[in-house]
């Protein structure tokens, strides 16, 4: 890990103004920047550690919604009894995601701001070519071992996949990224790779997440996050999906519906056909079943990862019947 | 562009250390290297075995992805740390009892760990145990024992 310069942010404006500067990032959790500059992957000149600066780590929750702030770790927002009772996808994403420790060291701010576990993104001495850390210098993932990559949402520069298991319950729910002066929300954080994979999220130098609101919704009331995997525990997703569902007074009908897929696509990824396909149609299993196809609508693989087109379907609408079982 | 040492105050198991560390230098490394505290393994260094495992401020986190300098302020208990006048803490009682390891280089973390899992109040079933446990990777593979050595200790905790 080559050497930078530590600094110690006194205020959200000093760090904002001292991350703005060339070499310069933002320190939270360190557990995806610490690990990648020790891969050669990221090579801060300086670091600006705002894990001491104070009140940013609240969790409030209220008839409108949930605001966690940046510096809220993993682990506790995955235990907050209101998360749990009003937003069971979210919780049961956060505590399905990394390890005990990681959830305590990772901040809700640095999740959102997680980079890819590609192989070949990581491994910069064995693999230079990559256009996700050198715009331009080719994919070799792109012919390489695939298993693990994207089918949704790929470009022909990048087929890296979005690790995450949070942001996918955030995408389906709506949630708002806070960056002080300006909000913007999740979906439009996460940027699609297209010809700059470089760029991930829609977050300017100088700017810093200060908070994640998530709107009160039925549908998040009803919700969980199903994620299968290669291990039991402790391990990214094959496939998963954040579901989220309304019932009409009838308890059959479905009045909304909300679905997300995570480990199959480049980033967070909103499955709104399945969405439409079933809203206002009573919940009955050979329905969802098809619908639950639509997932997958538009998706491209690279061999390995086919195996991800078949599954993603399946993991949907496991999860959408799972939610129905409640009614 | 010529690096500086910075000066970092550690708060360790009740003692207090004044080291002067390059800032990439991760609590790991301090705790092995320059305080002598080498009952914290690295294992992977990438935060993948749990291997590093620590509290700070109670709570059990990775201190190869941990900068030393992050700490300050902060208390850090480490394996050294958990005896009390040279009683073993009840989690090292039930790892020894329950023959909870093989090579031993993964154990240090795994009580770590598991004083933590119990103190969250994670340890409530065996699968509750195996989850909440699963950043600690044993290659020995001794598992089951690891269980057992948790579900005893949780109970000898909470009566």
């Amino acid at each position: 890990m080559r050497d930078f310069s530590y600094l110690r942010a006194g205020s959200i404006d000093a760090a904002r103004q001292a991350a703005a500067l060339p070499g310069a990032m933002l320190l939270a959790g360190g557990t995806t920047l610490i690990d990648l500059a020790k891969c050669g992957v990221a090579e801060p000149e300086t670091l600006v550690d705002i894990t001491h600066l104070k009140g940013l780590d609240s969790i409030e929750v209220s008839e409108r919604g949930a605001t966690i702030g940046t510096l809220a770790k993993m682990g506790h927002v995955a235990d907050h009894a209101d998360i749990k009772s009003r937003f069971p996808a979210v919780s049961e994403a956060l505590w399905q995601a990394a390890s005990a420790q990681i959830r305590n060291m990772a901040t809700i701010g640095g999740n959102l701001m997680q980079r890819t576990r590609c192989p070949y993104f990581r491994d910069p001495s064995n693999f230079p070519a990559c256009n996700k850390r050198e715009p331009g210098s080719g994919c070799s993932a792109i012919g390489g071992v695939t298993r693990g990559h994207a089918v949704l949402g790929t470009s022909d520069a990048c087929i890296a996949m979005y690790p995450g298991d949070l942001a996918v319950a955030l995408v389906a729910f709506d949630a708002i990224v806070h960056l002080g002066q300006r909000q913007i929300p999740v979906d439009d954080f996460f940027l699609l790779p297209g010809a700059t994979p470089d760029k991930e999220h829609a977050i300017e130098p100088g700017e810093m997440i200060t908070a994640i609101e998530i709107p009160s919704l039925a549908s998040a009331r009803r919700s969980t996050y199903l994620k299968i995997r290669d291990r039991q525990s402790y391990e990214f997703a094959a496939a998963s999906a954040a579901v989220g569902i309304e019932f009409e007074a009838d308890g059959r009908t479905i009045r909304d519906l909300r679905v997300a897929l995570g480990g199959v696509a480049t980033k967070p990824w909103r499955a709104r056909a399945v969405e439409d396909a079933l809203k206002g149609k009573v919940l009955e299993p050979d329905a969802v079943r098809a619908a639950s196809l639509l997932a997958v609508e538009g998706a491209v693989d690279h061999g390995a990862n086919h195996y991800k087109i078949e599954l993603a379907p399946r993991v949907v609408a496991r999860a959408i019947l799972k939610m129905g079982e409640t009614a | 562009m010529t690096r500086t040492t910075v000066p970092v105050h550690l708060d360790i198991n009740g003692d207090h250390h004044e080291l002067q560390l390059e800032p990439r230098v991760t609590l790991l490394d301090a705790l092995r290297d320059r305080l002598g505290l080498t009952g914290t393994k690295k294992g992977c260094d990438h935060g993948q075995c749990g291997a590093c495992t620590v509290h700070v401020d109670g709570e059990r986190v990775l201190a190869c992805l941990t900068l030393a300098a992050q700490v300050e302020g902060r208390t850090v208990t480490t394996i050294e740390g958990l005896a009390r006048e040279g009683e073993m803490h009840p989690v090292q009682a039930a790892f020894l009892e329950q023959d909870a390891f093989q090579c031993g280089y993964c154990t240090p973390g795994q009580i770590m760990s598991a004083v933590a899992c119990i103190r969250e109040g994670h340890a409530g079933s065996d699968e509750e145990i195996r989850e909440y446990m699963a950043g600690n990777l044993c290659r020995c593979g001794a598992y089951p024992h690891i269980v057992a050595a948790v579900r005893q200790a949780a109970l000898e905790v909470q009566s």
